[in-house]
């Protein structure tokens, strides 16, 4: 275990590193900043001021340099905008971002599993092919018109559930968190599940393929053998199975749900960490593309850092010193 | 009274199996596994039901414990247990029986056992999905039952996990398992053909030793004549779904009646026939799918001739000897 943390940790550093320089002159290559920043009425002193005063004259090198040691201290630079530190600009808006990504998986759990379990039972059933069939509708469908479409049902036509913002929030452990209150949650639910129907799609099919899979298995027939109930055999012994393979996907989904949450957000106006990238890549406003990449990648490293050891949890066969990372 | 005794009667037998179809209506055709099987097992006894692989073994265990998965289904006979049929009884009913009154071990101990869970989890089920009774006392019942089969240090192994054991010590806790509830019948398919030969030996003696000291019926199902020429007091000889003959195991390794038993016989390597060729039956195991009217085994028989063309039926040549066989050797000095 420890050795395991030893290794990982040391590993995620050098990923972190790579990512950073990758990021860097990846974005330095793209435009110039100053020319979307500054209005073309400006006189050249104005525009070489402005070049010094971003950091922009100096090498390229020279600027990694800075902005790695500034980094090394919690500093990711300013915003070229909004003249904050990136870091918080994002960390401000990071917690919209999760609590709707944590708000699609919970959908995609909550219902992937039951109706994937179902249609693997019942796979020759209409219901089994029904609940199959939507799923192949909920990864083909793309997802701003589905937005659209859930916004002109509900918010439009019916007029049951509001169509943009975060509504009312509070704080719970000092971060604003929109499901507490009434209000809030009835603004999560419509781009919670437009965010969600894509993984929601890929938990019925994965739940149904493992369900199928397990319930051929010795095993099971053992259990049925031993005379326990039908809802044991399912709801214990097969339901513990197929949920490893289950958790360990949908865990390594969630960075993904993260970053394509841009899309949903950019439909309801949540006011997420997608929207904020989405605008400053509008205007290069370089500190804040550039800390956005590192903290989604931090988040992607810590991600699967916690599904490797939630699938040890699971799976009593696996240690994790024996975890491929 | 001896076990063939009890055998002989039905309304006396732990289990009687009178002319049990099970048929599996697939795209391809109706494949007949079990076609009209009829045997059954007394109190202590046990039988070795014996047959080549595909045959229809398992499938005349499930069908007992009430298992069969679609597209299988009993289509006909009765499975009498302790008299009662179990072929209309309610499915709670069944489940009851399962696991309690009847028990069924599996070939590979690999597979068995749920790996995600630990084995007191998998023992304890066992037995609160029969009885009310405090969990403790269910552990001590399932630390008492590993003990019973060998098992050193139960109170630790209780806490392991399935792949914390070699598989002669998982087939071990499969038989403990099997045991907890004390049932009357045991169904144990090929326990035994995943081990080595060692283990293979001690688990036999062990499994013997067990139903000797409870007085429970076993059923002991292999593909291995030699497996069960140590073990039971009865065999019956399975051969494309249907049971070509049975008796007591002397009387039937001394004197087969069926060309096919006498071809498994003439098959298993032996101290008196050693150095000289191994007879082996010519021919595959036919498909079950669409088997050729007539007797089954024709096509692989030296003695067949046009009145093996028809089916034949069980006969009886010699008392509490069935054979289904036209041309069987009960006149024949062996
Ligand atoms: N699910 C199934 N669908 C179709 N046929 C089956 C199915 N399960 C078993 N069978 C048929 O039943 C026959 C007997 O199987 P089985 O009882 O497992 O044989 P064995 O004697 O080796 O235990 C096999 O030949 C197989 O073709
Ligand atoms: S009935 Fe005919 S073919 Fe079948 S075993 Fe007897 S002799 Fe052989
Ligand atoms: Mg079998």
């Amino acid at each position: 275990m420890i050795v395991f943390l030893i290794r990982r940790t040391f590993q995620s550093v050098v990923v972190l590193l790579i990512m950073s320089l990758l990021v860097f002159v990846g974005v330095y290559t793209i435009g110039n900043p100053v020319d979307i920043l500054i209005s073309p009425e400006a006189t050249q002193q104005e525009h070489e001021a402005a070049v010094k005063a971003l950091g922009l004259d100096r090498p390229m090198w020279e600027q990694y340099r800075v902005f790695l040691t500034n980094a090394l201290h919690g500093n990711l630079g300013d915003s070229f905008v909004f003249n904050e530190p990136a870091l918080k600009l994002i960390l401000q808006r990071m917690p919209a971002t999760l609590e709707l990504a944590f708000g699609a998986m919970f959908i995609a759990v909550i219902f992937g599993i039951p109706l994937g379990m179902v249609a693997g039972i019942k796979h020759h059933s209409w219901i089994g092919r029904a609940i199959m069939s939507g799923s192949i509708l909920g990864f083909s469908l793309p997802t701003f018109w589905v937005g659209l479409m859930l916004i002109m049902l509900f918010a439009v036509i019916f007029g049951w559930l509001p169509a943009s913002g975060r509504g009312e929030t509070v704080l719970l452990f000092g971060i604003p968190v929109s499901f507490l209150t009434v209000d809030g949650l009835s603004h999560l639910i419509l781009p919670a599940i437009n965010l969600g129907l894509f993984k929601l799609s890929l938990t019925i099919r994965l739940t149904r393929a493992g369900t199928q899979e397990n319930m051929q298995l010795d095993y099971v027939k053992f259990a049925r053998a031993k005379g326990l109930s039908n809802t044991r055999v399912i709801g214990v012994h097969v339901l513990k199975n197929i949920l490893i393979p289950v958790v360990t996907v949908l865990g390594l989904e969630l960075g993904n749900v993260i970053a394509f949450a841009v899309v949903t957000e950019t439909v309801f106006a949540w006011p997420g960490m997608g929207k904020l990238i989405i605008d400053s890549i509008d205007v290069l406003d370089r500190p804040v593309i550039v800390a956005y990449l590192l903290i989604t990648v931090t988040m992607f490293i810590i991600i699967n850092f916690t599904v490797d050891v939630l699938y040890s949890i699971l799976d009593p066969r696996v240690r994790l010193g024996d975890v491929k990372s | 009274m001896t076990p063939a005794a009890v055998s002989s009667t039905s309304s006396l037998s732990t289990l009687a199996v009178e002319n049990l179809r099970t048929h599996f209506f697939t795209k391809a055709g109706v494949v007949k596994a079990v076609d009209d099987v009829s045997f059954s097992v007394g109190t202590g006894e046990i039988l070795g039901l014996v047959g080549e692989s595909g045959c229809g073994k398992s499938i005349t265990g499930f069908s007992i414990l009430g298992l069969v998965d679609p597209p299988g289904k009993v289509v006909d006979g009765k499975i009498l247990f302790h008299g009662l049929d179990l072929v209309d009884l309610p499915e709670e009913e069944r489940r009851r029986l399962r696991g309690s009154r009847i028990a069924m071990i599996f070939q590979d101990p690999m597979m068995t056992l749920n790996p995600v869970l630990r084995i007191d989890t998998q023992m304890i089920e066992a037995i609160l999905a029969h009885e009310k009774i405090d969990r403790a006392l269910a552990r001590k019942r399932a630390r008492d039952a590993l003990e019973q089969v060998g098992i050193a240090s139960p109170d630790e192994r209780l806490r392991a996990y399935p792949h914390q054991f070699s598989g002669g010590m998982r087939q071990r806790v499969a038989i403990a398992i099997a045991m907890l509830n004390k049932p009357d019948l045991i169904i144990a398919d090929e326990p035994t053909t995943a081990l080595d030969v060692t283990i293979q030996a001690q688990i036999l003696f062990e499994a013997q030793k067990l139903c000797r000291e409870t007085g429970t019926a076993l059923i002991w199902i292999t593909h291995d004549l030699t497996v069960v020429a140590g073990l039971a007091d009865r065999i019956a000889v399975m051969y494309a779904g249907r049971i070509v003959e049975q008796g007591q195991l002397g009387d039937v390794l001394d004197h087969p009646l069926h060309p096919y038993t006498r071809g498994l016989i003439g098959s298993v390597p032996s101290r008196n026939r050693r150095g000289s060729h191994l007879y082996q039956i010519p021919g595959m195991t036919p498909a079950l799918l669409n088997l050729p009217t007539g007797c089954a085994f024709r096509e692989r028989c030296d003695f067949a001739d046009d009145a093996c063309l028809d089916q034949p039926e069980i006969t009886e040549p010699v008392p509490g000897r069935p054979v289904r066989c036209f041309h069987h050797f009960a006149g024949e000095k062996a």
